[in-house]
Order: structure tokens, then C-alpha cells, then sequence
């Protein structure tokens, strides 16, 4: 991605695509775990990485890069439900925890050993932490926090759309001399694809040449967070949010009370958040999170992009605003026109009747 | 080690900036420290340049300053509602070079302004308040403290041109409290427009531009006047009412900023234009009543925080930059012959004023503040009466001139009463010889 | 110690805003800032230099006006400041950039030995949190994203302990100098400058390093040349094809705006309904 402004080339560029380079063939996603765990942005990343491979008429692969063991086993089972034809395994001692040397190494060494045309990663801490010192080892364009992958049809390289100019804009962003291209995804911004129980597919072992000597970095502790109580927005299934036009800050009550009937979580715009009614973990947008509920309850948010980014892929959204103009009106899919005040509690207390509804007849 | 200069200027606008850039071109060390983030942030205007103020600072200035339209045109509109009733003067005079007045966009501009005044010499430092004078056991003005750790820096004289609202000069006692009427609170808009379109709506070339200034209606009932003038591509449109009737009538600057940009006149003006900047301002409206003293031992008081503003004829920034460099001048002249500067010898700052038109203009309007605020009908009742006169003797619809003549006095008789009119009469000349 | 802060300059986001309809970028006026990012790594920094004693030099790669960002950085307490700027360098992506960058860095430690390089986490107007772990590579620095502590720093030993933020928890790292650290946001709040502070930036003769003073000699892999992406396109998001249905009842009472909204959603959206089964 330019860092200076740089007007879009008005031609097609020539490709050049070294000869060398035009046998890179594939579809990689970087499966990043943690603790027993795979990050969901790994599987989102594989069902549009599945996409791309279709389109490419090439593999999808899973990568993973873990300490020996069972584990390792079972992340590229999941990959395997998740779309992916086969995965790159790598196990050493060293790759215990995250830790950008011996990742770096490993990931790179893989991409010249087998040589895929695309890796993905997720715009996670430890996405973004290894894509940049990966793509610059292998002196590759990478893309950050694309919101849209695809393939051009008339070249076969990959498009990477995301946003710029603070979220007012997107661009299309393209690598067409270098490779792999590099793109990261920040979480839930695709879709969890569909799991396929019992789908296989075949693992490639590949020896990591590293011992601890050779590390500098070493791990000390590892802490973990507290996740009680913490907001857990972007896999939360109902969220009513609130913004600016609920006026003062006491009047966003109305809002827990509405997620508290809805068993929601409570999200905010960035004006709010930035005014203190909400803590940040709650900001939904460009520069929060990114949200897929099923249902998602926007009061007093007027619908701007930065806030839109983070919250259109949600099934079904509800927008009341008093402003009849308001863009959020433009997305939503169902819309009131009113005072939040009274708006709010007479869904509330619809939402709790209907609730009671479903009970007794369930 | 604190810092030591021959001077320092407290403020970055237009009376700061005059006073700082002659004083280093003429070879002081000056110190200029600005409050805002840059200069000119804190500082709005319609904006109208006066050239003859900046010619004497910078007499090239013409060369590289951000100037907008040089003005050829100027529209009085006295309004009613639904109308008004005006005079144009144009004359192809002021298109000939140099130009006597431009439009420009202040926050351009006092870039510049600032740019100019550091190559002069002078070290500018922003995003720093002096909250309070320095004073030895005399009581004479040695230096500044500002609002940041180890912020004592001293001067043999310090030029307070920190504003309308200067709390320094208010601290220091140099000012009383800024009275709601001495004050009008001005806002203003900034339309974009393509240039083209300015030029073809105003019936002006490449270059020239129309100012047109608004009283009536406009205001209701309050004392104030309206302006709009025309940029490169944008117009500047804006209202100023006294503070004191603002508060009294609980209306917002805004919404009357608002129902001006309606006016059936005004609107087409506007058409399609793209408001991008909104800002707003006090303007010292106390005339010369309101003049505080502006020298002492160690330090003067230049722009609007004399309260420098000619009301009548919508002059602030020239009188601000004439004051600001008659400031900066009579230091100079002290420090050549090697006088201090004491109350006495910075007296001469004020004598200089007196002999200018900063001094003489203000004297001859001013009683003009105090008659208008107690006679609103020169806001109401006349350009009500007046437009209503020329929508009578224009339409033609049949009634005889003479009886529509009648008509009119009748209509002048009953709102203002023969009485009233002499007296307004009277009133005006007094306000305006 | 000599610590090293890469800044860059960027149109404030935050009041850039888009015509709605001619769909041009309206940046008039908009006025540039230090990346707010950057101040984070900036004011780490100056308490290391508080604690350790030393200096700070900041850098940055960018066009003549960049110069402010770098004047407002010594403002607060930064001790030298070096502007890289070169046309050469216009149209760069991070590839390009950190390449110029690490180059700079490399001539920088010839002339006083470097201990720590510190860069923000990412920018407003780029947001691809790059650069740094591209410089920490082409210098064969450790690399120590989103720190949120400088828990220890050895300066004999060569050592230092941070907690940086990952996935799920915190990781307490150990690593040794030079090595480059990229700063959370929220872990400190920069100073307020000091008067002296103040006038030293507004002195200070800025350096400029053109690409030969910088250290560079290949020109393929700086600016546009050496930027493997391209923009291939800027656009607005297309609208939805489908604007909201408005909700209306004829008395307009709010209890039965949501009794009919609730019907309508759970008609047309299964998926809620099951979610609110779920809740029941």
C-alpha cells in the first residue's frame, strides 16, 4: 500500500512477472493458533482462501508453525474442515510460543521451498507482526487490512480492496511483479465458512533448522487476560450499539437495558467511546472492531463509513434515528424514524414479551 | 539561564505579527509567542486585506502573500425580509494596480504572515500562553511567564497583541472586564465554489472581487451588520451583533447566520456552494469610549486588545497592523537614542496614534455605538420603511406617482413620527461628523 | 543511549471528509499532524532517556513540509532531528520505505552508535503496521511489536525485558539491544514540553538527508520503483442496493413501532428468530 498519495495508474501496468516467479502456484493461509486454540480469523481466511483457489484453479494450503505434538495434527484436521487441501507443517521446539525470528524463518523458508502465489494472514498481533518481517525478507508487496479479496480475471493476480483517506474511501491494491502476494484480514471481517466434518487432506513435513541457541528473544511468562466480564463483541451474535444521538450520556441505560433483555452485547460508535460513555473494547467501526452479529440494534448512530466498516456484514440491522436523512438509513434493513428515548424501551419491553412468547411455545 | 530579548511580542495575528516583523528587520531580537498551534489559529476575520497598513510593514508584500480577489466592487444592502434597497459602487479605478483592497482567507494568510516575520528574524513559538507579566520591585513590565516549566523569559518591553480577549492585559490590570457591550460575537462561513461561477455570478474577471456589506433586518432588531465578500473559489458570508442584544434576545449567532443565508438575495449567491469552514469571533465594537490605557513602564498594547476596531467602516485588521508597527516603531526609536522604556518615553506610542487615523477615526464615530444600541429603529423600522418605499414607487400597477409619494410619508410618519424622524436625522449627523 | 524514533507525518484523518458528490477527498485545510501513533514510541523514548541519561534522535521520511512533525518532536523534549526527504522517494510503499528508512538508520549508528529503535504501531493514513518490522529485518534488529512496558533495560548487559500484547494475554519477552520496539497506543501520555525545550525547537537547524547523504545508492529499491504494490483504483463503497424499510404504524405509538418491527425481523430473518429462541 503506497504510504504517499500516488494517483491509481490510469493504464494497466505491464506485467513482468519473472519467469521464475510465474510458477508460484497456490493458496496459502497462515493458520495462526495459540494455547490449543486456532484463531477464527484463520478459518474465515481459509473459506475466502477457498475462493481464491477455486477462481485460481489452484490449492488452497493451511501453514503451521508449532512445537512438536499432537496439537500440530489437529490444527491441519481443522484446516482440512475449513477448505484446505493440504497444509504445511513445521514443528520445532523453538516454535513453542510466538516469537518473530524462528516464525519468520520458518514461514519464509516454506514460501521459497513450495512457492505459493498468495499468502494470507490474519491482522492479528501476531499476523501483522510476522507479515511485515516475512514480506520484506522475500522483498514482496503485502496489503494490510484488506476488507475484499479477489482474483483478476485477465492476469490471475490477486486484488486486495481495503480502506484509505481515514475509511472514506477504498482502494484496490494489486502485487503484480513480486512473489507470494501478501494480504492480512483483520478478524471477522470475512465469513466463518461452513465446517465439513470428516474432509481430509494431506500434510507436508518440513524440518525447521533452528535450535533455542539460535534464538536471541526468549519468553519469560506468558499472561493471560481475564476474560471474564471483558466484552466480547466480535463473535457476539446480538448487539445493540449507541451513538452521539442519544444525547447524554445517562441515556445510553437504555441501551444495556435493551442488550440486557436480548442477553446482547452493548457496542458504541467512536465518538462515544472517544467522549467516555463507553469503554474502547465496545467501539464498533473502522478503528474498533469488527462486528457479524445476526442482529444488530443502531441507535442514535448516524451511519458513517468509519462506523458502517465495522458492522454491514451483520445479518439483520435495525437503525432508529430521529434523523430521517441519516445514512445508517441507506444500509440498514429496517429503520425507525423517532426519539430513541421512547423507541428503545418499547422494544424492550416488546423484545421481552416476544421472549416470553417463544418460551411457552418452546 | 533564562532567556533575555530586546522585546517581546504576546500574539500572532495581525497586530503581533506587524509589530514583531519591524521590530526584527530592525535588528531586536524579538521573541513572538502565540497561543494556538499556529499563528492565526485563534484568529478570524471576514477577511478584508487593507493594503495602504501592510504596504507600510511590508511594501512588497504583493509579491508572494495568499490574496484572494483584489476588490472592485462594493454593495451596501440595506434589508428588509423579503428585500433590499442598495447602492453599488464599481469603478474600473480599483482595477488598475496596486490594488487598494483585497479578500483573503486569514488561516493562508497568517501563514505567511508568520513566515515573513521569522525570515525578518524573529523566533515564533506557538502553543504557549504567557499567563502573566513580570514585573520588578518597581512594578515596571520586565518579561513574561508563560504556561510551560522554566517559562520566565525577560525583555526590556513586552507588546500585548494577544487579542479581544485578553486576559493578560485584564490581569495585569491594564483593562477592565470586556463588557458584553463593547463586544459584537461575528460568525462566519466559508462557501466553496468553482471560481467560475463566482466570477459569472458577480459579473467580475479573473482576479476581482465584490464586498458586500449588510445592515437591517438582517439583524432583527439587533445592532449588527452582515457581510459577504467573494475569495478565489469560495465566498465568505457572515453576521455580527452585539453581544449585549444577542444575550438579551437569547438568540444563537448561528441561527442568524442561518436565516441571512436564506434571504431570497442572498441564497442564489450561495447556490451550490460547499460550506467547509465555519468560524466564530468577538470583534471589540466599543469604539473610541472603550480604549484602555495602552502603554506603561515596559510594555504597549496594540490591535484588538486596545480594542482598535472601527466599527462603521468594518476596519480592524488595518488599524490592528497600524498600530501593531507604531508599536514596534516607537521602540525602536527609544532604543536609538538610548532611552528606556518607561511610561514616559513609550507615551509617545499614544501620541503617534493620536496623530494617525487609528485615533481620529475612532474619535469622529465615537458616539456612533452608544446611539445606535439605544436606537434600534435604524435596524428595524427604516429599512423596513425604506424598502417598502421603493417596492411602492417601483411597481406599476395603475395608482398615480403623486399619491404613492403620499403614500410613503404617511407610512414614515406613522412608524417614526415627523418628531422621531428629526431627531434620528439628528442623531446620524451626530454620529457620523 | 541513544534511542532512535522513526515519525511520520499525516494529513489529520479525522477531518478529512469526502464530497458527496463529486466523491473527491476534501483535505482543504486539513492540517498535518505527527501520527498519533508515533507519540506513544516518542514519549517512551524521552523516560528512557529521563531514566538513562543520553539522547533521542528522531527521523523521519517525507516531503520538505515534514519538517513541523519533526520541530513539534523536538518540541517535547527530543534532542536531534533528521529529515530524509528526496524525490526519489515519492510514491513509496512500505517496502520502499523502510528500505530508505533502515539505510538512514545504518548511516545514523555510524555517527553515534544506536541502542534502541522505536517506531509507533502504524498510521492513520497507511494503517499497515509495516514499516517497523520491515526496518527491524533489512537491519537484522529483534523485532518487539505491540510493547506495552519496558519492564527492564540493561544497558551494559545488552538486555531488555517488555510485555507486549498478544492474542489472549500478554507476553513477557527478553531480547537484547539493538533491537527495534513498536509502541502500543495508551501506555504512556506525552509530555507537556518545557520552555527550554520550546526554544530549542524552534532553533534547531534541521538536518536534511537527501538519498546520498542517507546512504543509498540503489535507486530501484526506493519510491515508486521499489514499491512491489500499486493502487490500481480509489473509490467510494457502493451503496446498497436496498435502502432500509421504514417502520410506521398509524398512531405512531412506540409500543407499536417495535411490536411491528419484531414481526417483520423474525418473518424475514430465520436466523434472529432462532437467535432469540435461543434466549427465550
Amino acid at each position: 500500500m503506497s504510504e504517499e498519495t500516488q494517483a491509481p495508474a490510469k493504464k494497466k501496468r505491464k506485467i513482468v512477472l519473472d519467469e521464475r516467479l510465474q510458477a508460484y502456484k497456490g493458496v496459502w493461509v497462515f493458520v495462526e493458533h495459540e494455547r490449543g486454540h486456532i484463531h477464527p480469523v484463520s478459518l474465515e481466511l481459509l473459506g475466502e482462501g477457498r475462493k481464491l483457489a477455486d477462481s485460481l484453479g489452484a490449492e488452497l494450503a493451511g501453514v503451521v508453525l508449532s512445537a512438536p505434538g499432537d496439537e500440530a495434527k489437529e490444527y491441519c484436521n481443522t484446516a482440512f474442515e475449513y477448505g484446505a487441501d493440504l497444509c504445511y507443517l513445521m514443528q520445532n521446539e523453538v516454535l513453542r510460543d510466538y516469537r518473530n525470528d524462528p516464525f519468520t524463518r520458518g514461514l519464509t523458508e516454506l514460501v521459497n521451498t513450495y512457492q505459493p502465489e498468495i499468502l494470507l494472514l490474519g491482522a492479528t498481533t501476531q499476523g501483522r507482526d510476522l507479515a511485515g518481517s516475512v514480506a520484506t525478507t522475500l522483498k514482496t508487496g503485502l496489503t494490510a487490512d484488506c476488507t475484499g479479496l479477489e482474483i483478476d480475471p485477465e492476469n490471475r493476480s490477486l486484488l486486495s480492496t481495503r480502506p484509505t483517506f481515514g475509511g472514506s474511501l477504498l482502494c484496490t491494491i494489486v502485487t503484480l511483479n513480486y512473489r507470494p502476494q501478501m494480504a492480512t484480514v483483520r478478524p471477522r471481517v470475512m465469513a466463518m465458512p461452513e465446517q465439513q466434518p470428516g474432509r481430509s487432506g494431506r500434510i507436508i513435513e518440513h524440518p525447521l533448522a533452528m535450535v533455542e541457541t539460535d534464538i536471541v528473544t526468549k519468553v519469560l511468562e506468558f499472561i493471560a487476560d481475564d476474560t471474564r466480564d471483558k466484552p466480547q463483541l466480535p463473535f457476539a451474535d446480538i448487539i445493540v450499539a449507541g451513538g452521539r444521538g442519544l444525547g447524554k450520556p445517562e441515556n445510553f441505560q437504555l441501551i444495556w437495558d435493551l442488550a440486557r433483555v436480548l442477553g446482547a452485547e452493548v457496542g458504541g460508535s467512536r465518538p462515544v467511546v472517544q467522549a467516555g460513555w463507553l469503554e474502547l473494547d465496545r467501539q464498533v467501526g473502522q478503528s474498533g472492531k469488527t462486528v457479524r452479529p445476526k442482529l444488530y440494534i443502531a441507535a442514535g448512530i448516524s451511519g458513517a463509513i468509519q462506523h458502517r466498516v465495522g458492522m454491514e456484514s451483520a445479518d439483520c440491522i435495525i437503525a432508529i434515528n430521529n434523523d430521517p436523512n441519516a445514512p445508517i438509513f441507506d444500509f440498514a434493513h429496517y429503520g425507525i424514524v423517532g426519539d430513541a428515548m421512547t423507541i428503545l424501551p418499547a422494544l424492550t419491553e416488546a423484545f421481552r414479551q416476544k421472549l416470553a412468547t417463544l418460551k411457552q411455545a418452546g | 539561564m533564562s532567556e533575555k530579548f530586546d522585546a517581546i511580542v504576546v500574539g500572532a495575528g495581525p497586530a503581533g505579527n506587524a509589530a514583531a516583523y519591524t521590530l526584527a528587520k530592525a535588528g531586536l531580537s524579538v521573541l513572538q509567542i502565540e497561543r494556538g498551534e499556529a499563528p492565526g489559529s485563534k484568529n478570524v476575520q471576514g477577511a478584508i486585506l487593507y493594503s495602504d497598513a501592510l504596504e507600510r510593514i511590508i511594501p512588497d508584500f504583493r509579491e508572494d502573500a495568499p490574496l484572494e480577489r483584489h476588490i472592485i466592487e462594493q454593495r451596501m444592502w440595506v434589508m428588509d425580509d423579503e428585500s433590499y434597497i442598495g447602492t453599488h459602487f464599481r469603478s474600473n479605478d480599483f482595477s488598475k494596480p496596486p490594488h487598494n483592497r483585497y479578500t483573503i482567507i486569514r488561516a493562508k494568510f497568517d501563514k505567511w504572515f508568520s513566515k515573513k516575520v521569522q525570515e525578518a528574524g524573529a523566533l515564533v513559538i506557538c502553543e504557549t500562553t504567557v499567563k502573566e507579566l513580570l514585573r520588578d520591585k518597581t512594578g515596571k513590565v520586565i518579561g513574561v511567564e508563560t504556561d510551560r516549566t522554566e517559562g520566565k523569559i525577560y525583555a526590556d518591553v513586552v507588546v500585548l497583541a494577544d487579542g479581544v480577549n485578553s486576559t493578560l492585559a485584564r490581569k495585569a490590570g491594564f483593562r477592565p472586564e470586556l463588557e458584553p457591550k463593547h463586544v459584537a460575537l461575528a460568525v462566519k462561513e466559508i462557501h466553496f465554489l468553482p471560481k467560475e461561477t463566482v466570477e459569472s455570478r458577480f459579473n467580475i474577471q479573473k482576479g476581482q472581487g465584490v464586498v458586500i456589506e449588510m445592515m437591517g433586518k438582517l439583524t432583527k432588531g439587533m445592532m449588527g451588520t452582515g457581510f459577504l465578500y467573494t475569495n478565489n473559489d469560495s465566498i465568505s458570508v457572515g453576521v455580527g451583533v452585539m453581544l449585549s442584544d444577542l444575550m438579551r434576545q437569547k438568540m444563537t449567532p448561528y441561527e442568524l447566520l442561518e436565516q441571512t443565508k436564506n434571504h431570497p438575495s442572498i441564497k442564489p449567491l450561495l447556490e451550490g456552494g460547499e460550506m467547509k469552514e465555519y468560524a466564530a469571533h468577538l470583534i471589540p465594537e466599543g469604539g473610541y469610549h472603550a480604549i484602555p490605557q495602552v502603554f506603561g513602564d515596559g510594555w504597549l498594547i496594540a490591535g484588538d486588545s486596545g480594542m482598535f476596531v472601527n466599527a462603521v467602516h468594518r476596519e480592524g485588521s488595518n488599524l490592528a497592523m497600524t498600530t501593531g508597527r507604531m508599536a514596534a516603531e516607537t521602540i525602536i526609536d527609544l532604543r536609538a537614542s538610548g532611552k528606556a522604556m518607561s511610561a514616559a518615553n513609550l507615551a509617545e506610542y499614544r501620541r503617534r496614534l493620536d496623530d494617525s487615523f487609528v485615533i481620529k477615526d475612532m474619535k469622529k464615530y465615537k458616539d456612533l455605538p452608544e446611539i445606535f444600541h439605544s436606537n434600534n429603529q435604524f435596524f428595524t423600522t427604516y429599512p423596513e420603511l425604506v424598502n417598502r418605499s421603493a417596492y411602492t414607487m417601483l411597481t406599476v400597477d395603475g395608482v398615480d406617482k403623486r399619491s404613492k409619494e403620499k403614500e410613503i410619508f404617511a407610512s414614515f410618519r406613522e412608524q417614526r413620527s415627523l418628531f422621531g424622524m428629526l431627531g434620528d436625522a439628528f442623531k446620524l449627523w451626530r454620529a457620523f461628523r | 543511549m541513544h534511542s532512535v524514533v522513526c515519525i511520520k507525518q499525516v494529513p489529520d484523518s479525522a477531518q478529512i471528509r469526502v464530497h458527496p458528490v463529486t466523491n473527491t477527498i476534501m483535505r482543504q485545510g486539513v492540517p498535518a499532524i505527527i501520527n498519533p501513533y508515533d507519540l506513544f514510541a516518542l514519549e517512551e523514548a524521552l523516560r528512557l532517556k529521563d531514566r538513562f541519561g543520553g539522547k533521542v534522535t528522531v527521523i523521519t521520511m517525507g516531503p520538505p513540509q515534514a519538517e513541523t512533525a519533526l520541530r513539534k518532536a523536538l518540541s517535547f523534549g527530543a534532542d536531534d532531528a533528521i529529515l530524509i526527504t528526496d524525490k526519489a522517494f515519492a510514491g513509496a510503499d512500505t517496502l520502499a520505505t523502510s528500505y530508505a528508512l533502515a539505510a538512514a538508520l545504518r548511516k545514523l549508528n555510524e555517527l553515534t552508535p544506536v541502542d534502541l529503535v522505536f517506531t509507533g504501531k502504524q498510521t492513520i493514513d497507511g494503517d499497515t503496521a509495516q514499516v517497523g518490522p520491515g526496518i527491524a529485518k533489512r537491519l537484522e534488529l529483534q523485532l518487539l511489536t505491540y510493547v506495552s512496558r519496558i519492564v527492564e533495560l540493561d544497558l551494559d548487559q545488552r538486555t531488555i525485558v517488555v510485555e507486549r500484547r498478544a492474542e489472549g494475554g500478554v507476553q513477557v519477552l527478553k531480547s537484547s539491544t539493538p533491537c527495534l520496539i513498536t509502541m502500543l497506543e495508551g501506555t504512556n501520555q506525552m509530555r507537556f514540553g518545557t520552555m527550554p525545550d520550546m526554544f530549542r525547537a524552534a532553533r534547531y537547524e534541521l538536518q536534511q538527508w537527501d538519498r546520498t547523504a542517507a546512504g543509498i545508492d540503489d535507486v530501484t529499491k526506493i519510491g515508486l520503483k521499489g514499491s512491489p504494490t500499486i493502487v490500481s483504483k480509489v473509490f467510494t463503497p457502493t451503496p446498497r442496493a436496498k435502502k432500509a424499510e421504514m417502520i410506521t404504524v398509524e398512531n405512531g405509538k412506540p409500543a407499536d413501532l417495535a411490536v411491528e418491527l419484531i414481526a417483520r425481523i423474525t418473518k424475514s430473518f430465520p436466523t434472529v428468530e432462532k437467535e432469540l429462541a435461543k434466549r427465550a
